[in-house]
């Protein structure tokens, strides 16, 4: 068993243990929920913080691995989440499961905001830094007013569709439905919503979401991805597509942000448009900045606390978004200041230290 | 330096590789920056297996030529071919599919991957796994991942650097880095491999293995070098064609001894001191 460990490279090894940390946290959960033992604001949060997890992961894909700054993820959640409930809503007749109907919602929800990262990253990729990054924030905006703006129905005929300002459009009574139901209500969003989402089934979506970006990274895509972040001259010079590269992450990491639109939405019963604004964008950009760039565990780890944290304060009231930003703080400076590098190394240098006399002492022992 | 052959003035074909089509050729090629013409007329042809040497004084434009052969910089005048096919409309990734792979003046390595993985890096268009078989490891996965890893376990060997693989490419001594980058061009598989001042901040001993190491590669590989480079031992001692560059011209193209009793070279290159003497 030793030996085999030993084979394996030390990045997977890496990768292992993140997959086995979110298998563990599945099982306890699981087991505590069967026992009673969850209090239900907790069991709440479960779907949710799955769904975030998911975003986190596949934002570190186009900021951490890729190296361009998206402040708009917000905006392929509410894309996927969206088409997820109308998909859901269309099929509630024809498919009588509710998890496969759940399945089926999230690919197309996956699949539509994984076109739009497409349609956007043309122009969007052709830029860089500063200006990639306000550029995705106004797009995430425009996603949220459009579906605002939009009505869509359905009923005996079909889909309905209809949106504001195109002709005289003031209400969802625009679709002329017979019988039938809104599904996206301009404003007042998504009604009547499907509840499918389970702990389950987010459970297996952040593991897809490990398995799609942490095979990534270490593939020959990957490896591509990561050389035009690190170099785009040498990249270019080593006959590495940049456009091909940076769209296939930025068009993955807009797919899976779009599931995770249909595993957040699809937990409620109604949702809007505004849900998905520059504010969710940039709480799961900290996230990813706080769990560390290209550190997918860091990601996890992070989302978990910080998703958790505020709700946890509720009982200080006054005091909790104090606390949250002194945490924020106090975690920055843990990871990223020179001081606490520079002990972490030392603590590390010592364990491995500690590790060579051990094995020296067995070898002896052995001897 | 018996092998060389006179040609008319733009060729000079080593005898060996005449009859073959030429690895490189250059018509009229230059560059202008707003007026400023930092290459013009720049004309050469490579045979396949030639090393030649391209030299002049600090600012002749010796890394924009490099840069206009991979297109870095896009030409505004002339023609580049690459084994014989015209290379207008291409950018700097299909200029390397087409084969050129080339080393940086400033090192430019993947500095916080490993050494083996920038040479996988470098066997990127080698390797023929997609991004399904990728995410979802199938066979083909793995059986690329085998080959790329013993391709480069292969290439490392050249400058015996196996031993290396699993380093940080970043933290590698300078000359080391150096040798990386020309195993990370090899890896492209080129025709024509550039190195812009390979030599750069070697010690002598470690010039000379250099050299015989260049000489190795051309060999084995059966490729066409161009190199850039200040150290004129190692220019002399193993280039058979030098062009010689200022402000922008060839003033000079000859086999070294050639160029070595070239007054206009003399006098642009090494002029004060042979005035002094």
């Amino acid at each position: 068993m030793q030996k085999l460990l030993k084979k394996i490279s030390p990045q997977t090894r890496s990768d292992f243990i993140t997959y086995g940390i979110v298998i563990a946290a599945f099982v306890i959960i699981q087991l505590l929920g069967a026992a009673g033992l969850l209090t239900s604001s907790f069991s709440g949060l479960l779907v949710p913080i799955c769904a975030y997890v998911v975003m986190a992961v596949s934002l570190n894909l186009t900021v951490g691995i890729l190296g361009e700054l998206s402040l708009g993820h917000a905006g392929f959640m509410s894309i996927g989440a969206f088409s997820g409930v109308v998909a859901a809503a269309t099929m509630e007749a024809t498919v009588a499961s509710p998890l496969l109907r759940m399945i089926f919602a999230m690919i197309i929800g996956g699949v539509i905001a994984g076109g739009a990262g497409f349609v956007i990253g043309i122009p969007v990729l052709r830029l860089r830094g500063d200006y990639l990054a306000i550029v995705t924030l106004a797009f995430g905006e425009i996603i949220k007013n459009i579906i605002n703006c939009i009505y869509i129905g359905y009923d005996a005929a079909g889909l309905h569709f209809a949106m504001a300002g195109l002709g005289d459009v003031q209400s969802a009574e625009a679709l002329g439905l017979q019988g039938g139901k809104v599904i996206i209500n301009g404003p007042v969003g998504a009604v009547g919503v499907q509840k499918l989402s389970t702990f389950p089934i987010g459970f297996a979506l952040v593991m897809l979401t490990l398995i799609v970006v942490l095979n990534i990274k270490r593939s020959r895509t990957g490896r591509a991805i990561m050389a035009v972040r690190d170099n785009r001259i040498a990249a270019e010079s080593v006959g590495i597509s940049i456009t091909r590269y940076k769209m296939t992450a930025f068009i993955i990491s807009a797919a899976l942000a779009g599931m995770a639109g249909v595993l957040f939405a699809m937990n409620y019963t109604s949702l809007i448009a505004g849900k998905f604004n520059i504010d969710t964008s940039i709480l799961v950009l900290v996230f990813v900045v706080l769990g560390g760039m290209g550190n997918i565990r860091g990601s996890i780890i992070a989302t978990v606390i910080l998703y958790m944290l505020p709700e946890m304060l509720r009982g200080f009231d006054n005091l909790r978004m104090l606390i949250y930003a002194i945490v924020l703080i106090i975690v920055m400076l843990f990871t990223n200041s020179d001081g606490a590098k520079q002990f972490r190394e030392k603590m590390k240098m010592k364990l491995e230290a500690k590790k060579k006399t051990k094995e020296t002492g067995k070898g002896g022992e052995a001897a | 330096m018996s092998e060389l052959v006179s040609l008319p003035p733009k060729a000079r074909l080593l005898e060996r590789d005449i009859g073959k089509i030429p690895v490189l050729e250059t018509h009229h090629l230059g560059i202008e920056f707003g007026g400023l013409k930092a290459v013009e007329e720049f004309e050469l042809i490579m045979g396949r297996t030639e090393i030649d040497g391209l030299i002049g004084p600090n600012g002749a434009g010796k890394t924009t030529v490099f840069n206009l052969l991979t297109k870095v910089y896009q030409p505004t005048h002339g023609t580049i071919l690459l084994n014989g096919k015209d290379t207008t409309g291409m950018d700097t990734a299909d200029i390397n599919r087409a084969g050129i792979a080339r080393t940086f003046q400033n090192i430019r390595l993947f500095g916080n991957q490993s050494v083996e993985d920038n040479v996988k890096i470098g066997l990127h268009n080698q390797m023929r796994s997609g991004l399904f078989s990728d995410i979802f490891r199938l066979p083909s996965f793995w059986k690329e991942e085998k080959k790329a890893h013993e391709t480069a376990m292969e290439l490392l060997s050249i400058f015996d650097m196996q031993h290396l693989a699993d380093h940080e490419a970043g933290s590698l001594p300078y000359g080391a880095q150096r040798r990386l980058e020309i195993v990370r061009a090899l890896a492209t598989s080129p025709s024509l491999l550039l190195l812009d001042e390979p030599a750069a901040g070697m010690n002598p001993s470690e010039t000379a293995e250099l050299m015989e190491n260049i000489r190795k590669i051309r060999d084995t590989f059966q490729i066409a070098i161009l190199l850039i480079e200040h150290d004129m031992n190692l220019v002399m001692g193993i280039c058979e064609g030098i062009v010689v560059l200022n402000y922008g011209k060839i003033i000079a193209k000859g086999t070294p001894a050639e160029i070595q009793a070239n007054p206009v070279v003399i006098e642009a290159y090494l002029g004060k001191k042979k005035e002094g003497e």
